[in-house]
């Protein structure tokens, strides 16, 4: 019980796929600017992450080596298509403001990542449970700063006004900054930030600038 | 562990028919829902800038159906001449397709639009109630800041008086541009005029505030933050209300009218 229970929570904080792997970070800026649409797409995600894992690791002793990537990328394409189509028929409006970003789940290493580095070495029960934390971390991170970006960006909150903004006729100035893409970076960042300053042992020991070049840490570059 | 080729061919063929009956028969089971939703959006954009629906309803598909049919008909009209075209059944025609294939439209001088092909017929709506043509609305599209801007324009029998615009695809930033879709801004536009007494198209999208339409009657606010995209609408209506555009049909129904 406690492996499974340490596939699935470990992901949310300990080992967030964004916040310490830093994986991801494209889609989380694409779709943050509303909690909706972050909503889905975190849906969209744990959906794929947990079947592709689930796909993956139950033909994973059957897999050729020479072409193990390229089956996982079969497998995560077919989902990620079955995905847009279910999201095409039950939530239209939303997918089409998630427009191509569905599309790109595709693309997203967390998913990838997973697939190689977990599914390829553990059962499919724990894979499944695995790929669900790791699509609930990236979710985590997705809506907290879809929160911020909705609430200081129009401010409102799941389309339901909070602030009433000017040129609504309120008193609130929405800040442009947060519905541009580099708010969520920013965002991102204090996440990090105050996550790394709770568990310190998150910190990256030789992470400085140059640190790669000082004496002692001898890189062969060739 | 060492496989030999037939192995691996042979996993990969099996994956692929696999995944691709996944893939085949999710998109044929959803077809008929998709195409149900895609539908619905269009009418539900139609009933929102005739104003048989107010920007903040939330109605069910049947009733947004129900009220569709009721008040709306679609019309298939022949662009260059302005004239209806009876032989093509409007539920079944296409407006993406027609404006992309080579035999169904054709290419126009540069414009500000960037539109670059008109197609020859354009499906085009008429609200009617109690037998009296209430307005008429006409697509319309072209590009923003990132993104190609598609939309509805709906004018007053009189040819002349705006009576809504929305738009219903685009990809501009939200909160900048794409704060065309706001309501404060798209009420802005009813009572204004498209033409001027000359009917050339006279709209524009101007940077800072429009007055009342009475005082302003050919101006709408800019939006702030959104130049481009403000510009971009600018230049989309003059294109579609233009002789490469929906000019020939308007005049037809001016003369019609007797105006």
């Amino acid at each position: 019980m406690s492996v499974q229970r340490e596939a699935l929570l470990d992901p949310l904080l300990d080992n967030n796929p964004i916040g310490l792997q830093v994986l991801g970070i494209c889609s989380a800026l694409a779709v943050t600017t509303k909690l909706s649409t972050a909503l889905v797409m975190s849906a969209a995600v744990i959906a794929v992450t947990a079947l592709s894992n689930l796909a993956v690791s139950s033909i994973r002793n059957y897999v050729p080596p020479s072409i193990r990537i390229i089956v996982q990328l079969t497998i995560i394409a077919s989902l990620v298509i079955i995905t847009d189509q279910v999201l095409k028929a039950y939530v239209y409006e939303i997918s089409k403001q998630l427009s191509v970003f569905v599309g790109l789940i595709i693309t997203n290493c967390i998913v990838m990542g997973r697939a190689e580095a977990y599914a390829m070495q553990n059962p499919p029960r724990l894979s499944l449970i695995d790929g669900i934390g790791n699509g609930l971390g990236y979710a985590l991170v997705l809506m907290l700063v879809a929160f911020f970006r909705e609430l200081f960006g129009s401010g409102k909150l799941f389309g339901v006004t909070i602030l009433q903004p000017v040129n609504e006729g309120g008193w609130y100035v929405p800040n442009g900054l947060m519905v541009l893409a580099p708010a969520a970076f920013f965002l991102i960042g204090c996440f990090i930030w105050v996550v790394r300053s709770y568990k310190p042992e998150q910190v990256e020991e030789d992470f400085r600038v140059g640190a790669l070049f000082e004496p002692g840490h001898e890189v062969d570059l060739r | 562990m060492q496989h030999s080729a037939r192995y691996v061919i042979l996993f990969a063929l099996a994956v692929c028919g696999v995944c691709s009956i996944f893939v085949a028969s999710s998109a044929v089971l959803l077809k008929d829902r998709q195409e149900r939703n895609k539908a619905l959006d269009i009418q539900k954009k139609v009933l929102a800038v005739a104003g048989l629906m107010t920007p903040n309803e939330h109605i069910a598909g049947d009733e947004v159906r129900r009220r569709f049919e009721k008040n709306v008909q679609p019309e298939v009209i022949d662009l260059a001449s302005g004239e209806r075209v009876d032989d093509v059944d409007p539920a079944g025609f296409d407006p993406r397709s027609e404006s992309k294939g080579e035999e169904t439209s054709r290419p126009v001088a540069p414009n500000a639009a960037k539109v670059l092909r008109v197609p020859k017929r354009a499906l085009i709506y008429r609200v009617v109630r109690d037998g009296r043509l209430r307005s008429t609305i006409l697509p319309v599209e072209g590009k923003g800041l990132w993104s190609t801007l598609y939309g509805f324009l709906a004018l007053n029998p009189d040819g002349r008086t705006i009576e809504g615009l929305t738009f219903y695809q685009h990809g501009e930033t939200p909160g900048l541009g794409g704060e065309v879709d706001n309501p404060r801004w798209k009420a802005l536009w009813k009572g204004r005029k498209a033409f001027d007494d000359r009917w050339q198209p006279a709209i524009v999208v101007k940077k800072g505030q429009a007055g009342p339409p009475d005082v302003d009657p050919y101006a709408v606010d800019g939006l702030s933050g959104a130049t481009i995209t403000s510009r971009g609408v600018t230049n989309l209506l003059a294109f579609w209300l233009g002789d490469d555009g929906f000019g020939p049909y308007l005049a037809r129904l001016r003369n019609e009218r007797g105006i």
